[in-house]
């Protein structure tokens, strides 16, 4: 497998990103908002569109229409008086429908979306690696530096709020992180599944860990694991690598619940 | 005596023509340990969230330290242990970690914890007693000492102003009573200003040096004990 160098290309590719949606859905999953990634996902596809429209690369149109709408998914909880759901409903639909007008409208419906909707990790070039491994790692450092804070918001929001923590500018941090990690994973998971990977690996480690932090770590590790390892079986199996990435991490969550229920926890 | 908390003819409410709060005026003098009580739905929770500056009243204005307290420049110096504090998320925070979330403000926002904010964290764990449970996961502790620990994260932070909304939600009467054995503690030794804000004032009545019952207005102010015996039925509080 090792041989091939799309496999080596893809293996890089799926740890980048088996890393850093774990890092950076921990703090969405732990603020009860897991379906962000999901609300951003949508808008991230009207990117691709626009960009297929525009003639530009669909990758930065997705990441620049990732980062809107993940900013207007906070801006809409937080200041709009929407209830979180219902941003993210608004955000949703618009997303997919304006996606579907801007496919429509560059006469590009018989384009090949599969690619964009549930990932084509296996055709991930040399230059697309270095774009992955150097925004994955901004995206990782961004979250080391920030951990105390976004992690003392999970913990009481109100009482970082009266003690005058800027906790707007750290939730669109957290929403422009979402947005560069579903940009990113569209390559490897697809924009339908992109959420999957921020989410199962937490809710695995959440069964199985004593503390917040072992938790993100346990989380990253899980997800880590479940790309290489999603990666492998597909190799071997001729499976979509996408879906049995998913298949492995939504298993892992499985084995942590069992593992976690026989502790007693 | 220098004000910590000057509140001057306050009326607030949340849409036009309500009235959750109509001409407060109240003035808390730094080093007080003051209860404010009250019936649910009195305001009492209003009355601190506009005294932290977290609402701007509708009319009349807040001060703290002599500050417009919507635009309090020294945040940090607050300690808040909201309403039916719980912990968020699901993941197993530790004491330790939940502790450490008070050295937020104070220590600094990027990177790790330094070594002092570390050791003031674990005096804050020791002075609620929580020592041989600091590195076990909140979640696994009773309701008193889970508020313990939200207690321990505001004291963290060296607060010179700590305001406890209704501390005792939830909590066993023994916990109740040394919950109050511990701010007295923390009022004595530190010099803390703390406002203990609960619908009911029974286990901080002896500690506190003055009481404030808040029914939209505010309806006595002064020592527990000039508190007219009618107050003490509860079913007089509440109507």
């Amino acid at each position: 497998m090792l041989e091939s160098e799309f496999m080596r290309l893809a293996l890089g590719a799926g740890a980048v990103v088996g890393v850093l949606a774990p890092a950076v859905g921990f703090f969405l999953v732990q603020r009860r908002q897991s379906l962000t990634g999901d609300g951003i996902g949508h808008v991230a596809f009207a990117g691709v569109a626009a960009g297929i429209l525009l003639d530009v690369a669909p990758v930065l149109t997705a990441l620049v229409a990732a980062i809107l709408g993940g900013i207007a998914i906070e801006l809409l909880r937080s200041r709009g008086g929407t209830a979180g759901d219902q941003a993210l409903a608004l955000v949703f639909y618009t997303g997919i429908a304006l996606g579907v007008v801007l496919i429509s409208a560059a006469g590009a419906l018989n384009v090949d979306l599969f690619q964009y909707l549930f990932g084509s990790i296996l055709t991930v070039t040399r230059s697309d690696f270095v774009v992955i491994a150097a925004l994955g790692a901004v995206g990782l450092a961004v979250v080391g530096l920030l951990y105390r804070p976004l992690a003392g918001i999970v913990i009481d929001e109100e009482g970082a709020r009266v003690a005058g923590v800027p906790i707007g500018a750290l939730n669109i941090a957290v929403a422009a992180l979402a947005a560069v990690t579903v940009a990113l994973s569209m390559r490897v998971v697809g924009i339908l599944l992109v959420a999957a990977l921020m989410v199962l690996p937490v809710s695995a480690a959440e069964r199985i860990a004593w503390s917040m932090r072992s938790t993100l770590a346990l989380a990253m590790a899980i997800g880590l694991c479940s790309s290489l390892v999603g990666l492998t079986v597909s190799y071997y199996a001729d499976l979509p690598p996408g879906g049995t990435i998913v298949l492995v991490a939504a298993g892992a969550y499985a084995v942590c619940s069992i593992v976690g229920s026989v502790r007693g926890r | 005596m220098p004000l910590a908390v000057e509140l001057e003819s306050v009326s607030f409410g949340y849409r036009p023509g309500q009235r959750v709060l109509e001409g407060v005026d109240l003035k808390l003098g730094e080093g007080e340990f003051v209860a404010v009580a009250g019936p649910n739905g009195g305001g009492k929770t209003t009355l601190v969230r506009i005294l932290l500056g977290l609402e701007r009243p509708s009319e009349g204005r807040a001060l703290l330290y002599g500050e417009p307290a919507h635009r309090f420049s020294r945040r940090r110096t607050l300690g808040y242990l909201a309403q039916r504090s719980e912990l968020g998320g699901d993941a197993p925070a530790t004491v330790r970690e939940v502790v450490s979330a008070g050295r937020l403000a104070a220590g600094g926002l990027i990177g790790p914890l330094r070594r002092r904010d570390r050791e003031l964290a674990a005096e804050a764990i020791a002075r609620v007693g929580l020592e041989e449970y600091a590195d076990l996961p909140v979640r696994t502790l009773s309701g008193g000492m889970q508020q313990r620990a939200f207690i321990a994260k505001a004291l963290a932070g060296e607060p010179s102003l700590l305001v406890l909304d209704e501390p005792t939600t939830g909590v066993d009467v023994e916990s109740q009573d040394s919950l109050a054995a511990l701010l007295d503690g923390l009022h004595s030794d530190l010099g803390v200003t703390i406002v203990y804000v609960s619908h009911e004032f029974g286990a901080v009545e002896r500690f506190v040096q003055r009481l404030v019952l808040v029914r939209r207005s505010i309806v006595f102010d002064g020592p527990p004990s000039d508190l007219p015996g009618v107050w003490h039925d509860p079913s007089h509080v509440h109507a």
